[in-house]
């Protein structure tokens, strides 16, 4: 028998609150299948199951809250058999509802249940939401402001245990970008607005490729140790419009093609702003990158988000004095990027070499 | 299409990605960026959609053009069917 427990969705959480099942005693789930809805202090998250087996129980109703590790639902392993038959089930949650628009309709303060559903099987969109809230003549402010202190509680703990526990250093380079911004206005001139690459792509893919070579930047500090990951699973940090932020991750961004690291921030950044993410993409960031160039700043020096161990921060890409090559002063775009790294995980040597190897994949856009 | 209908399309499209915009307080002859709280992913996105819904390509080149809402409006006016 096979227990399915609440993962970890982030050190800023340690319970959430069971929204909606996907599944049902006796269906057969796959390793990445969506099992069940999980609303967090952040969002609700589609909480995606990692073994196969056929659902044995479900052991925790629809809106009961549930700390992280607690046993979810029972499963039989592949060719494992049961002699004692399956209790029922607990009723279906008795709304079709896609998490966007239950999202939606929580941070509205609509009431799904009261939904006529247009959409396919008489689902719930979110327009359905947004005529319900329209209907009504005043929208209850007060699940909005929850919403946003639970978030803003969060992200206190999560940063308070950062500065309490990681020993921090800070470093910054001076990144010349002229190349990089020619290969990207020159990539772009050829393609249709929804084919256009941000410049954010390129810093992601740079930034995975230098984790390469540099892997104490990459993992977790657990249980006293570190554990350097092979793979470069960047948490993106995301502001959300009303306030507060949120750093889901893009997997592999070492192995994708800028199109695909475009493509997946594209989607995660209008995913994590209505709400529907994927427990995989809020638990297992390897490191995080932030980018406050958009609004203006010369450099961010961040906060690292346990149990990662390092951050970048990315600030304006804006012309300055810069002395080139032969020596001659002239004025460039200039990009600040930083590294806050884990003092108990690498030293500030490994970490500048790890920001000049940055910088030098930053040179050369088109090996990206 | 007339200039009214235009700006409609242009403020839903806007106010689809800022839904927390109020249209009336917008001055159409300052910068946009300064009065939107808008980053490089919600630029790319407000031009995707009013390339979807009017059919108008928005060259990046052209970017440095499009400053203010009055700017926005004059550059698909010249454009759009």
């Amino acid at each position: 028998m096979l227990e399915f427990k609440l993962p970890s969705l982030g050190s800023d959480m340690d319970e959430g609150k069971l929204l909606e099942w996907k599944i049902k005693p006796g269906d057969r789930v796959r390793k990445g299948q969506v099992v069940a809805i999980v609303d967090t202090s952040k969002a609700a998250v589609d909480v995606e199951i990692w073994f196969d087996g056929t659902v044995h129980e479900l052991l925790i109703e629809p809106g009961a809250t549930i700390p992280v590790g607690a046993v979810l639902a029972t499963l039989l392993a592949p060719g494992e058999k049961l002699g004692a038959p399956a209790r029922p089930a607990p009723p279906a949650s008795r709304r079709k509802i896609s998490p966007a628009a239950r999202k939606h309709a929580e941070a509205l303060g609509v009431d799904v249940e009261t939904l006529a559903g247009s959409g396919p099987g008489g689902a719930v969109t979110l327009a359905d939401v947004d005529a319900a809230a329209a209907q009504r003549s005043s929208v209850k402010p007060a699940a909005v402001s929850d919403r946003q202190a639970e978030m803003r509680k969060a992200i206190a703990a999560a940063m308070s245990r950062s500065k309490r526990e990681i020993p921090h250093y800070y470093l910054a380079e001076a990144i010349a970008m002229e190349r990089a911004q020619a290969w990207l206005s020159e990539a772009n001139a050829g393609r249709p607005i929804s084919g256009r690459l941000l410049m954010a792509a390129l810093q992601l893919k740079a930034v995975a490729l230098a984790l390469q070579k540099y892997p104490e930047m990459n993992g977790f500090f657990r249980d006293g140790a570190f554990q350097p990951f092979a793979a470069a699973h960047i948490g993106v940090a995301i502001s959300m419009r009303q306030g507060g932020l949120i750093a889901p991750a893009i997997h592999d961004v070492g192995e994708k093609s800028l199109d695909e690291v475009m493509r997946d921030l594209a989607d995660l950044v209008k995913r994590a702003r209505a709400g529907s993410l994927k427990s995989s993409e809020m638990s297992d960031p390897t490191i995080t990158v932030t980018n406050l160039g958009d609004q203006g700043v010369e450099a961010v020096y961040g906060v690292i988000y346990p149990p990662q161990v390092a951050l970048v921060g990315f600030g304006r890409i804006a012309p300055r004095p810069w002395v080139d090559a032969a020596g001659g002063l002239c004025v460039a775009p200039v990009l600040t990027a930083s590294l806050a790294a884990d003092h108990r995980v690498s030293d500030g040597h490994r970490g500048a070499l790890f920001l000049a190897e940055l910088r030098d994949w930053l040179q050369q856009p088109e090996k990206l | 299409m007339t200039q009214d209908e235009l700006r409609k399309v242009v403020l839903a499209t806007l106010l689809s990605i800022a839904p927390e915009v109020e249209a009336d307080e917008l001055r159409a002859d300052k910068p946009l960026r300064n009065q939107v709280d808008l980053d490089s992913m919600d630029w790319l996105n407000f031009l995707l959609g009013l390339h979807e819904k009017l059919a108008v390509d928005i060259p990046e080149a052209d970017y440095a053009r499009l400053v203010t809402l009055d700017d926005v409006l004059a550059y698909l006016g010249a454009r759009v069917r």
